[in-house]
């Protein structure tokens, strides 16, 4: 069992939700990015998401738009965020933490597919969400992340209808992730009714955790979605506290981390408050 | 790659988009379900006799077509050697041919019920042809502009905002063309149920590149038949500017398949290819993803964008249409480049000679034609594309020859 199905099936267990948090690899230095990816899992992160600079990143609003200038400003690659997570492995100890690398699908293919899905899962990579890689251009990554034991999270949105969902659901696994909204990260935010809806339409089409997205901001908004999806996924907000955390001069504070982790710990509340099952 | 010669240069994209390893639908699933209603749309427009009909008569009556096909006696004389031809698309309504596009464009957003149209623009003629035909159709029109081309394309901001569009300068990355389409697809993921994104080149996601080279095919195939009226046969040489490249493939698809004429595109050489400084995809790039579809880009050994330098804001983007980085792969079409000090002197010599003001963006197909022409015989018939008119650029040129208006 991936480290994706056993974190979910723990998480079942414990009868509760899990918290996904993003973070852009690298944000705001190499040095403090990976102080904030080693605390995550004690503030209370279930899986991590870690972001992969992009030049581009169309589907991002400004906050992780920015993350992605700080990290790409301070020297950030491919072979770093690799590094970042290894070390992470090493250091901590922790084996049953997932970590996602999500981004933008170029910096995969330059690297070429095979050897990007075989380093990252030497590295102790878990799965990759790939923004701009729909069930269309999946069959490009699909065998070799397979073939390396990395889980392909595919997104569903609301405009996913039931037509073309088991499209979508067949290059996923790990999780399923739910766009909650029609627009760019860390903008909109979905009502509690439509979450529910389309997690409750989503279950019907796989056995697959839903894992949903996009606009979370509060504790309380954390909760709501964690009473319906088996995960709630939050990054523009916490990359918004290591902005928080930087001086006039864009050096980091030394509130920063203890800034973010707070932050995170209080999304972790409000979604383990909720009790499931 | 293909060892065999092809049948046909015209068949593609194949049903998923692709031209060979290029184009695609690189996407966020959020707009999967609309490009993949934008393609039934236009798939049945396409074969609507009555939209067909409606197309071809504004074309005629609104935009000016068909574009004159002039025999360019001066230059030819200066150049000595290859009897130049000038498409003049620069005299269609709005000054260039992105107006071909557009006019198709907007019919089909009106046929589908969209009710918002966005855009993205470079130099700022995409974005004026957009604003016109929304005004026309009096559908409400935001165009995404980088914000160092509202500086330097300022007479086009005006124009927009005067046809009732609402001109967004876009700041993020480096503020030209390829920040303003990031922009623009940013709009359209969230506004994607009522609003019809235009595209303004042959790239973005299926059936982006496809469609808007069937809109701009008129121009190609006007040609041949304006040739063959003048001359009684078809060109030995087609020449045009490449940013995106919609004018070109314009001008080019239709005689892909006649392997007697020998067709290539000129991309903007900025400071120089060799310089870094260029906006040369297919000189200087590799193939990557980026924007909807793979094609050749400019990006670092990481995949990282690279900016884009050009004295042109319509050619300054740091990628290509996915079917001509087919085209190029398949060797049917030849890339070549020219700097812009190149441009700025053809861009002189042709006011001076032929009494016309050209846009920045066919002075550098014009620069080619400069160099190439004196190397061919007399009765070489070349054809270049004037897809745009000087207007907009008259206060960039002047700066840059250190005069004040």
């Amino acid at each position: 069992m991936s480290r994706i199905a056993e974190r979910f099936a723990r998480l079942k267990a414990d009868k509760r939700a899990g918290l996904v948090t993003y973070v852009t690899a690298g944000d705001p230095n190499a040095d403090v990015g990976y102080q904030i990816l080693k605390g995550l899992p004690g503030a209370g992160a279930d899986l991590i998401e870690l972001g992969m600079p992009f030049t581009d990143p169309m589907a991002d609003g400004p906050s992780i738009q920015l993350a992605g200038q700080r990290a790409l400003k301070s020297g950030i690659t491919v072979d770093a965020t690799f590094d970042m997570v290894r070390r992470f492995r090493k250091e901590t100890g922790d084996n049953a933490t997932p970590i996602l690398l999500m981004g933008y699908y170029n910096l995969v293919y330059q690297r070429g597919a095979e050897r990007f899905c075989k380093e990252a899962a030497a590295a102790g990579v878990d799965g990759m969400i790939l923004v701009d890689l729909p069930p269309e251009e999946a069959d490009e990554l699909k065998p070799f992340a397979a073939a390396n034991g990395l889980d392909t999270v595919l997104l569903t949105a609301p405009t996913t209808d039931d037509g073309r969902l088991p499209a979508v659901l067949k290059y996923s696994s790990g999780f399923v992730y739910f766009v909650s909204v029609l627009g760019i990260t860390g903008t909109k935010s979905a009502t509690e009714e439509a979450v529910r809806t389309h997690v409750e339409r989503i279950k019907r089409h796989t056995p697959l955790p839903v894992g949903v997205g996009f606009g979370i901001k509060t504790p309380d908004q954390a909760a709501a979605v964690a009473r319906h999806a088996d995960a709630a996924v939050v990054g523009s907000a916490i990359v918004d506290r290591v902005k928080a955390g930087l001086d006039d001069a864009g050096k980091p504070r030394s509130d920063l981390v203890p800034g973010v982790f707070a932050y995170v710990k209080a999304l972790a509340d409000g979604v383990r408050g909720v009790r499931k099952g | 790659m293909p060892t065999t010669t092809l049948n046909s240069f015209r068949t593609g994209p194949d049903e998923r988009g692709h031209f060979g390893l290029f184009g695609g639908r690189y996407v966020a699933e959020t707009l999967m379900p609309l490009i993949l209603e934008l393609e039934k749309a236009y798939n049945e427009a396409k074969a609507d006799p009555q939209f067909q009909g409606e197309l071809s008569y504004l074309l005629t009556q609104y935009a000016g077509r068909p574009s004159p096909l002039y025999y360019a006696e001066r230059l030819t004389k200066h150049l000595g050697g290859a009897k130049v031809y000038f498409k003049r698309d620069e005299l269609n309504h709005t000054g260039s041919h992105k107006i071909n596009n557009v006019l198709g464009q907007v019919l089909l957003a009106k046929r589908m019920g969209k009710t918002r149209v966005i855009a993205e623009t470079g130099a700022g003629q995409h974005g004026v042809a957009t604003a016109t035909a929304c005004a026309l159709f009096d559908i409400p029109c935001v165009v995404f502009m980088g914000a160092v081309d509202v500086d330097r394309q300022a007479p086009n901001v005006f124009r927009m905002k005067m046809l009732g569009a609402e001109v967004r300068p876009v700041k993020a990355g480096s503020a030209t063309l390829k920040d303003a389409m990031n922009e623009a697809l940013r709009d359209w993921v969230a506004t994607c149920e009522t609003t019809f994104y235009c595209i303004g080149t042959v790239a973005g996601p299926h059936p982006y590149p496809a469609m808007v080279r069937d809109f701009q095919c008129v121009i190609g195939n006007e040609v041949r038949k304006q040739l063959v009226e003048m001359e009684g046969r078809l060109p030995d040489t087609l020449v045009a500017c490449i940013g995106g490249g919609s004018n070109a493939m314009g001008l080019f698809h239709p005689f892909l398949d006649d392997k007697g004429v020998r067709i290539i595109g000129v991309e903007a050489g900025g400071k120089g290819v060799d310089t870094g400084e260029h906006a040369a995809s297919l000189t200087g790039g590799r193939p990557g993803v980026l924007h909807g579809n793979r094609t050749y880009l400019l990006q670092d050994a990481e995949g990282q964008i690279q900016e884009a330098h050009s004295i042109s804001a319509g050619l300054d983007y740091p990628g290509i249409g996915p079917e001509h980085s087919w085209l190029k792969e398949q060797g049917r079409v030849e890339y070549v480049s020219a700097t812009d000090n190149e441009a700025l002197e053809a861009f002189q010599l042709l006011c001076r000679l032929e009494g016309i003001i050209p846009a920045l963006e066919p002075a550098h197909a014009l620069a080619h034609v400069t160099k190439l022409a004196p190397t061919l015989p007399k009765d070489n018939l070349l054809v270049m594309n004037l897809c745009g008119r000087g207007d907009k650029d008259v206060f960039a040129v002047a700066e840059r020859l250190g005069v004040k208006i």
